[in-house]
């Protein structure tokens, strides 16, 4: 599996997503927000960090770089697009996601380790979960706080496209284990195709016992096994 | 030597100049004997903000030559941008703690903000990539609507800056005392990572090379910051909020990959963070450090405001500046490796071989300095110290009324667990990024100390600060020594060999004899107990004129330790594991009750002899529980401080949310029950271990000499907490304890704000 980390300047999981990669077997690739082509990929990964120092929007002038285009190419040819934090805040700025990413209704940075739901494990990122486990795996934004209108809250749920919630310690989400206001508790979605997905939490910094957590190596995993059967047809 | 010419629009150097210029008669006596003439405006500027206390140490100088700094690991000792240590394997650990208190007391967010930005700088300024922060922060008492503006702000600051370049915080520490009301202690440490033979010096090298100024464009932000550093704070300290710079994390970002690269590329010899008194400090200390000179172009400046005068540019402490020297014939490769980074790198002078540091503006010289007159050359003092009687009565007053109380100890108890000092931190360091680099194996709140594996080998970092200013503020010798021995038993906790220490020295204004006696004493306990522990000093920061309207903040000479994890399956932590697993304490109890929280808290107090240091004790029970972690013997291990036995039981029990104990424990100690729970007596560490193991970790302590006995055993969190001593049993149910001590600094921070 070939993947392409994309660094925007001011990116700062790059790095971590490329071990990560590299971790479950994979191939990385970073590629520079001045490329403006992804070369012959097999799917496309947005870090985390602040691209161009979060100036104007989180995300905003990242959605305008030279690379997005070829994302944006990649993405409407069926290709797996994997937004996380910063990078789903892009996505959503790109318009590849429906939404947008409010500051945390707290106003303030919040970096901890949360429960997530799987509330959608037929897609090529969650396959391998099984429905009723729940991940832990760390958050670290500011700007987390998923927001849409009524109509497009009520479209992914109905399509079943909320792909993860944020859950408190009895399972079930509630107001206070919803660590941003996030609308219906939501940490990540897909699209209508299902092969752009995007979330705020961190699934490449739970990949290892030493880190406290592997929760977030089925979703690599899923992803890696469907590029390779995918290639077999 | 070569007179510069006055400027239009200079003004005549007066004794009056001199005087606001922080320069004192003598001093400017000896600028006349250096230079044999009278000096220019511009070079009066330079020569204060060279001189002054924050660039040339002139009131510490002498007594830091007293401190250890050498070690067979030590590969680079005081003197350069930060500490480098040789940790095997061909790796080195570069560190150093800053200080950057005046502006956060004006200016909380962005005081802090680039009081990280600068100590990264000096961490990837040495061909290091920063892998962790932590921070030392000391403020007055919460329940003050101004204190919790400048806790919140700082908070934020430290952390918006970290998070954003993208370095986790691992741990450090935090105070609330009403010592530190108007003055609040904000102290920053870095630990970066390279290859030995990475590392790169802030030299100029080579006769003809470059100067190159790389990064943002020079503003008039910050101009005579070091020297605003180095007066006390008063009233009118809020007008100097335009001499605190504002940080851009975003472009230090690119400056840290791109000075990165620019290192490992080869077309450089040496590179310098523009910190403290900006391109002044920074081209005078890398020609002094080289024996040349440098000659800056002041017309090549990239500025970002017209009209600027040479004093002006070479005195602005803009942010995310950074000063190179290029080898002759690389320029091209440089600025492409840096506009790669949207960044810019401009030519401003050159290496020059007659030792002055020279600044020309239209061909014209406006200053011509020895470059060592400037660094090596700036006055140093010993000053007169003298004990203040005041504090001196404070610590002989007889406290054995105190250490008696018939009830209400559960009240005392949780009152402990719910103090700001001793309670969770988790509300500020939920602000901070912890987790990013993937290589956190010790977030804070999850141990003594932080810990970063190493992906290159089985071993991990670990790093801890540590300073009492209560036990410092009534025994500056005793308290230096407790800091010392506190942060290397922090580091043994965790099961990491305690190697070399980063000192911030904070305290008020060493003109004053009895402030000078507390930071002569200071450094005198440091020294004897980093000899003791063989922990070299490797740098750091002293910060003086640490005073509000002429009240000192209690002296604070912050430790900040590095030591190494042989094997991550040694790493331990603080936490119980298992019900039934024995609980033992290592060291002695004592009736010892001087500077503790119980005094403050219960007694609002401070007051009395802090605790004893026995640094021969505390070795051996460092290298005992040592013995213990690598023989896979111990389940946990927790040092005790603030708040004594009970509440050190307390964090062991429930300081891990998710998987919580209770305890309960008998002590069989002739002691009255209040400081024998929470008396702070150092030296004692608590660890529990499986049942079959207790008689193994009996035997290691006593053959290291050290008190060791069984004291309880874990037990379910539903079986609650129970501490009994001969005549007093403590019981609480978890919940409770739990509820105080993690809820305590979000209630103080959601007060509302008093006018």
């Amino acid at each position: 599996m070939k993947v392409a980390i994309i660094t925007f300047p001011g990116s700062n999981c790059d790095y971590d997503l490329y071990k990560c990669v590299q971790l479950i077997g994979g191939n990385p690739e970073f590629l520079w927000h001045r490329d403006s082509s992804l070369g012959k990929v097999d799917a496309v990964m947005l870090p985390g960090g602040f691209s161009y120092g979060d100036y104007l929007r989180a995300g905003a002038i990242a959605a305008m770089s030279p690379i997005m285009a070829a994302v944006k190419k990649f993405a409407d040819h069926g290709g797996p697009v994997l937004g996380i934090c910063n990078g789903f805040q892009v996505l959503c700025e790109a318009n590849l996601l429906p939404g947008a990413l409010l500051p945390n209704t707290s106003l303030l940075f919040a970096s901890k380790e949360v429960t997530l739901s799987v509330e959608n494990n037929s897609t090529i990122f969650t396959d391998l979960y099984e429905s009723d486990r729940s991940l832990r795996m760390p958050i670290a934004h500011a700007e987390g706080n998923y927001y849409a209108d009524e109509e497009t809250l009520e479209q992914l749920e109905e399509d079943g496209r909320v792909m993860f919630r944020y859950l408190g310690p009895q399972g079930k989400p509630t107001n206070e284990s919803n660590p941003n206001g996030s609308a219906n508790h939501i940490a990540g979605i897909i699209n209508t195709k299902g092969n752009v997905m995007g979330m705020m939490p961190h699934p490449e910094r739970a990949v290892e016992t030493i880190l406290g957590s592997v929760d977030g190596l089925d979703l690599f995993k899923s992803l890696l096994n469907h590029i390779s059967a995918s290639k077999k047809v | 030597m070569s007179s510069p010419q006055s400027r239009p629009g200079d003004p005549q150097i007066t004794p009056e100049l001199v005087s606001e210029h922080g320069l004192s008669p003598s001093e400017y006596q000896k600028i006349l004997g250096i230079l044999e003439r009278e000096p220019s405006y511009t070079e009066l500027g330079v020569f204060s903000a060279m001189w002054s206390e924050h660039c040339g140490y002139k009131n510490s100088k002498r007594m830091l030559k007293l401190l250890p700094t050498k070690a067979p690991w030590v590969i680079q000792g005081p003197g350069e941008n930060a500490g480098v240590i040789d940790i095997g394997d061909d790796l080195a650990l570069v560190f150093k703690i800053e200080s950057h208190n005046h502006p956060s007391a004006v200016e909380p967010y962005q005081g802090a903000a680039t009081g990280v930005g600068g100590i990264l700088r000096d961490i990837f300024t040495m061909g290091a990539r920063p892998i962790a922060v932590l921070d030392s922060l000391r403020f007055g008492d919460l329940n003050s609507g101004r204190v919790r503006y400048l806790f919140s702000g700082v908070v934020q600051g430290v952390g918006d800056y970290g998070n954003c370049v993208g370095i986790p915080n691992i741990g450090g520490e935090v105070y609330f005392d009403k010592g530190y009301e108007g003055n609040p202690i904000v102290n920053a440490m870095c630990l970066g990572l390279m290859k030995k033979d990475s590392l790169i010096k802030g030299e100029a090298e080579g006769v003809g090379n470059l100067l190159v100024a790389v990064g943002t464009a020079t503003g008039r932000d910050g101009i005579h910051g070091a020297t605003f550093a180095s007066e006390e704070l008063n009233e009118d300290s809020q007008s100097s909020r335009p001499q605190v710079q504002v940080g851009d994390p975003f472009t230090e970002k690119l400056l840290l990959e791109a000075s990165l690269e620019l290192i490992h590329s080869g077309y450089i010899t040496g590179i310098q963070d523009m910190g403290a008194a900006g391109i002044t400090s920074s081209a005078a200390e890398m020609g002094g450090r080289s024996g040349n000179g440098v000659e800056i172009n002041i017309d090549w400046v990239p500025v970002r405001e017209p009209n600027m005068t040479p004093y002006e540019i070479l005195l602005s402490e803009s942010q995310e500046r950074m000063l190179v020297v290029v080898k002759t014939g690389h320029l091209k490769q440089v600025q492409a490796i840096l506009n790669k980074w949207e960044l810019e790198a401009d030519e401003i002078g050159c290496v020059t071989d007659d030792g002055l540091f020279r600044v020309t503006e239209e061909n014209k010289t406006v200053a011509a300095i020895p470059c060592l007159a400037l660094t090596e050359g700036c006055p140093t003092y010993e000053r007169e110290g003298k004990e203040s009687p005041e504090i001196k009565n404070l610590r002989s007053k007889d406290l054995s009324h105190l250490k008696i109380k018939s009830s209400g100890y559960e009240n005392i108890f949780l009152d402990l667990l719910g103090s700001a000092n001793i309670s969770s931190k988790r509300w500020l360091y939920n602000q901070y990024d912890t987790t990013v680099r993937t290589n956190t194996v010790v977030a804070p709140g999850e141990a003594d100390a932080g810990v970063i594996r190493l992906r290159e080998s089985n071993k991990a970092i670990a790093a801890t600060t540590d300073c009492n200013g209560r036990y410092v503020y009534l025994n500056p010798r005793m308290g230096a020594k407790a800091a010392v021995a506190e942060a290397a038993r922090n580091l043994v906790c965790v099961g990491a060999l305690p190697m070399a220490v980063t000192n911030n020295l904070n305290f008020g204004n060493p003109l004053k004899s009895e402030i000078y006696y507390q930071f002569r004493e200071a450094v005198l306990g440091m020294s004897e107990a980093c000899k003791l522990f063989e922990t070299p000093v490797t740098g750091g920061n002293v910060s003086f004129y640490n005073e509000t309207s002429s009240t000192p903040i209690y002296p604070t000479p912050v430790i900040g330790m590095v030591g190494i994890i042989d094997d991550i399956k040694h790493l331990t932590r603080p936490f119980f594991q298992e019900s039934g697993d024995e609980i033992l304490l290592l060291g002695n109890n004592t009736d010892e009750l001087g500077g503790s929280e119980y005094l403050y808290v219960s007694e609002d107090l401070v007051a009395g002899e802090p605790p004893i240091v026995d640094l021969l004790a505390e070795r051996q029970l460092q290298h005992s529980v040592l013995s213990m972690i690598s023989k896979g013997l111990l389940q946990s291990a927790h040092d005790l401080s603030e708040g004594g036995l009970a509440c050190a039981l307390a964090e062991s029990a429930f300081g891990n949310e998710t998987n919580p104990f209770g305890v309960d424990v008998v002590l069989q100690d002739r002691l009255e029950p209040i400081p024998l729970f929470f008396g702070e007596a150092q030296g004692r560490i608590i660890v529990s271990c499986k049942k079959h193991s207790s008689n193994q970790v009996l035997q290691t302590a006593k053959n290291h000499g050290v008190p060791c006995r069984l004291i309880g055993e874990v037990v379910p969190a539903s079986s609650g907490f129970r501490i009994a001593g001969r005549t007093v049993s403590v019981e609480l149910d978890i919940e409770t304890m739990s509820d105080r001590f993690f809820n305590a600094i979000p209630d103080l921070m959601n007060q509302k704000n008093d006018p």
